[in-house]
């Protein structure tokens, strides 16, 4: 009976995975997606399937029962259930890559493999006693036994000797050893309001879900700025709010050093994304972090990618000074971000290099 | 699995109540099982065996979460079969358990005895598992999702079928190989020639032919009336595949089969719930589970202000009738008496309640029962009302008025409260279109629903299918190509039933 339920429950939660897939795009701007977002699982709501049947409009009369005059509320309706389909981030990533056409992304450096882990799955006919495998020894021995006759079905003693003897051996598992790790950069001055960190906040959902489906072990660094740079955690980097100045440089400089003392290119798969609204302080600053990207910085990333989040009219123009010096440049990706509709091709746009 | 001791005695005890006041029954089994197994139970419908489908493990998943969050919890399910079956929940006090074999023994004799019931197969649990074997081969055959597919499209339309099928004799023959019958000359009076145009009147012998005419226009029509169960017609002419065929043959048998259980929701649950408190306390409660039954009985019973507990209003009902009847207040005498003091003490010693309760037992559906016996007494003592829709999600309290009142629940009771719909041609236009006809009651039906119910036909049926119905007031025409969907206004026609 429970089996059957079983197999009924996985073709229904098939069709629903089935249709968050096909509805993968609506879901990627919903930024309650990650409001909900576990520690490994995501629950993203869907609509309430069901078979349609010629039925009566609902909010018609009915009927209830207690006191209360004519006219005073007679309680709630029965709710709408919603269901919620759960995915890990894996699947998670493996749809958006589905969705959104994007290319795996070919881990620079070293194809050096790693076999630090391993399972116990074989067996041999050596190894140390504590690892003896009792059932297979004895298996081995009662087939000597009844091969030559010796069994006696009514005296059945089985001894085990020396070539019986079988032990569990340990298999090494061979996987490549590749990590990564994203810098987050944020532009905080007063110019960048909430619904522009909510932005930031869902492309780096998405983009940490992709790159980390992509390598063993993800790291990462979330760099604020506003005329100076800091480090924070995941939390502050979406919450804090400055209201000074804006010296790009500043959170350049600051990446740069996080990087060469902590990450060394040749052990790790770099990438930074920078958001902010495009204003800097000065030209002479852009041209600096022009300068400072394609000599300390590019050498060393798999990826740099500016996503220029605009408010209401305000228009900076650190998107075409970086336009005007790296287009076409296969580690640059740039992408304007002026309202939620432009997060999915965004996300292409960063996602679709492959790098 | 057999019943542990102690409910095995239970049962026996509550057997032998249930007999001693009157009930009949096929033998009831009952098996324990775990909150598990009895969410899955109800998903399938008490049965232990269905056809493969989604539907089940999507209700089999909101039972489980809501047990989980505690918000539900069956506590029994029984199901219309000889022998019948019940299910307990593991793990359950004494006294809960108890209560549902009472209350189940109350089901049980409502299955035998209802003449709703009369024509449903007893033998169900074979046929549903004999059912999901053949799903199961022609998924196997055919590819599952093909066959769910097409499963889909006849579910989403399952309730197409005729309620009163229980009281019309056998459909009539598909087709006849006789000879066409001669046609019926006019009927005339014989008479002098002289005399003849007085004897019959040529304007009565026009109206005569005119008649005449419009039956063989009507013969030409296929179907000759108005077919209510539309998906016996799709069985028998539909161009199906085999397996199509049988698909849609065991959708429509499940749907008949569980017809009368919709039809008789409130009388059922209140029959039962007027026999466990009968049976628990005139002869099965002990003194130290009064109060754990009282609780339980209360909770089944209660009522909250938007909704209308069937338990509740059914178990009162029967009371009501028992009541009455015992004190002779029905019949010609006790309409015409308008004194209330007299009324209320109004006591004739009749004592035909008993009697009567069993009578309506026997020949009522929810429709009848609430037609004939809820009184305007009956709305005051339990202070019923109809709700108007509210602010969006809630309601508010409309009316008291029994006429209201009454209205209101027939609506919601009649045809378990799904529209009635019929299908008047299968040639539509000459194109060999489906026509079908909502009668529509002062309530529009729900349009999207309604246009995707139109293309799981066109699934079925293969060409465009249309339905006649009244939106807004205005009388419309849906339609379904398979692709898109159409509307177009009607000019003049009278589709509502209420005006009509």
């Amino acid at each position: 009976m429970s089996t059957r339920i079983e197999s009924d429950l996985h073709r229904f939660r098939q069709i629903v995975r089935g249709k968050v897939r096909d509805e993968l795009r609506r879901h990627l701007g919903q930024e309650e997606l990650f409001g909900r977002a576990g520690k490994r699982i995501v629950s993203i709501p869907v609509p309430h399937l069901d078979l349609p049947h010629f039925v009566h409009d609902p909010g018609g009369q009915g009927v209830g029962q207690g006191e209360g005059e004519p006219g005073s509320g007679a309680g709630n309706q029965p709710g709408q259930h919603i269901l919620e389909a759960e995915f890990t981030v894996e699947e998670l990533a493996r749809m958006l890559g589905e969705a959104l056409e994007l290319p795996r992304i070919q881990p620079k450096g070293r194809e050096e493999v790693d076999a630090r882990t391993g399972r116990y799955t074989g067996v041999a006919t050596v190894g140390p006693e504590s690892l003896r495998h009792f059932k297979r020894s004895y298996r081995q021995a009662l087939r000597r036994l009844i091969a030559s006759g010796a069994y006696d079905p009514s005296q059945p003693r089985v001894p085990i000797v020396r070539q019986d003897r079988r032990y569990r051996i340990w298999k090494p598992v061979h996987s490549p050893r590749a990590n990564a790790v994203i810098v987050y950069v944020m532009d905080v001055s007063g110019s960048m309001g909430t619904e522009q960190k909510e932005i930031v906040r869902t492309e780096s959902f998405w983009i940490d879900a992709w790159i980390r489906a992509h390598y063993q072990g993800l790291r990462t660094v979330y760099v604020v700025h506003d005329a100076a740079a800091k480090e924070v955690d995941r939390d502050t980097f979406f919450r804090i709010r400055e209201s000074g100045g804006t010296v790009i440089s500043s959170a350049y400089d600051l990446t740069a050093r996080i990087v060469e003392e902590r990450f060394p290119p040749i052990d790790w798969n770099l990438y930074l994304f920078q958001f902010s609204d495009g204003e800097n302080y000065s030209r002479q600053d852009t041209e600096k972090c022009l300068d400072m990207l394609t000599n300390r910085m590019l050498p060393a990333l798999n990826l740099f990618g500016y996503g220029q989040v605009e408010s209401h009219g305000t228009r900076g123009d650190f998107y075409d000074a970086l336009e005007a010096r790296f287009r076409g440049h296969e580690r640059v990706a740039l992408s304007r971000i002026p309202d939620r509709d432009a997060i999915v091709p965004s996300i292409k746009t960063f996602l679709g290099r492959g790098k | 699995m057999s019943l542990p001791l102690d409910l095995a005695q239970a049962q026996e005890r509550i057997e032998a109540y249930a007999r001693e006041f009157g009930l009949s029954f096929f033998q009831v089994n009952f098996e324990v099982v775990d909150y598990r197994q009895m969410n899955a139970l109800a998903a399938y419908g008490g049965f232990p065996t269905r056809y493969p489908h989604w539907r089940f493990g999507m209700e089999f998943q909101q039972l489980a979460k809501s047990y989980e969050y505690g918000l539900h919890k069956i506590y029994e399910m029984v199901i219309n079969n000889d022998p019948t079956y019940a299910y307990l929940l593991e793990g359950n006090a004494l006294v809960d358990q108890k209560l549902v074999m009472a209350h189940v023994y109350g089901h049980a004799d409502f299955f035998r005895n209802n003449v709703y019931f009369a024509h449903t197969d007893r033998r169900m649990v074979d046929a549903m598992a004999n059912h999901s074997t053949r799903v199961r081969r022609h998924q196997e055959r055919h590819g599952t999702e093909i066959v769910e597919k097409f499963l889909d499209a006849c579910l989403s339309v399952e309730d197409l079928i005729d309620p009163g099928s229980v009281f019309r004799p056998a459909k009539r023959p598909t087709a006849t190989d006789e000879e066409e019958a001669p046609e019926p000359a006019l009927a005339r009076l014989p008479a002098k020639s002289y005399l003849d145009r007085y004897v019959n009147p040529p304007d009565y012998l026009a109206e005569q032919r005119q008649r005449l005419q419009k039956e063989k226009d009507q013969s030409k029509r296929f179907p000759p009336a108005p077919e209510r169960d539309v998906l016996g017609f799709l069985l028998h002419h539909a161009p199906l595949e085999n397996w199509e065929r049988d698909v849609l043959s065991i959708v429509r048998e499940e749907s008949y089969y569980f017809l009368p259980q919709r039809q008789t929701k409130v009388m059922n649950e209140g029959w039962a719930s007027y026999w466990h408190s009968i049976i628990m306390t005139r002869r099965c409660l002990q003194d130290s589970e009064v109060i754990d039954y009282a609780d339980h009985h209360s909770g089944t019973v209660a009522v909250s202000p938007g909704r209308l507990n069937p338990y509740k209003l059914g178990l009162e009902l029967f009371r009501d009738i028992k009541r009455r009847f015992d004190r002779g207040q029905f019949g010609p005498e006790w309409d015409a008496c308008d004194d209330m003091g007299e009324r209320v003490r109004w006591d004739k010693k009749a004592g035909l309640g008993t009697e009567k309760v069993f009578e309506v037992r026997r020949l009522h559906s929810d429709a009848t029962f609430l037609d004939e016996f809820l009184t305007q007494d009956f709305c005051a003592d339990q202070n019923l009302f109809v709700t108007n829709p509210g602010k969006p999600g809630e309601s508010v309290i409309g009316s008291r008025d029994f006429g209201e009142i009454k209205q209101a629940l027939l609506f919601q009771f009649t045809n378990g409260g799904r529209p009635a719909i019929d299908l008047v041609d299968a040639n539509h236009a000459n194109r060999s279109e489906l026509l079908l006809q909502h009668r529509h009651v002062g309530v529009d039906l729900r349009l999207d629903w309604a246009r995707e119910a139109l293309g799981s036909l066109v699934r079925i049926w293969k060409r465009p299918v249309r339905l006649r119905t009244v939106l807004r007031g205005r009388p419309v025409l849906l339609g379904h190509d398979g692709e898109n969907t159409t509307q177009e206004d009607v000019e003049g026609a009278a589709v509502d039933a209420r005006r009509s």
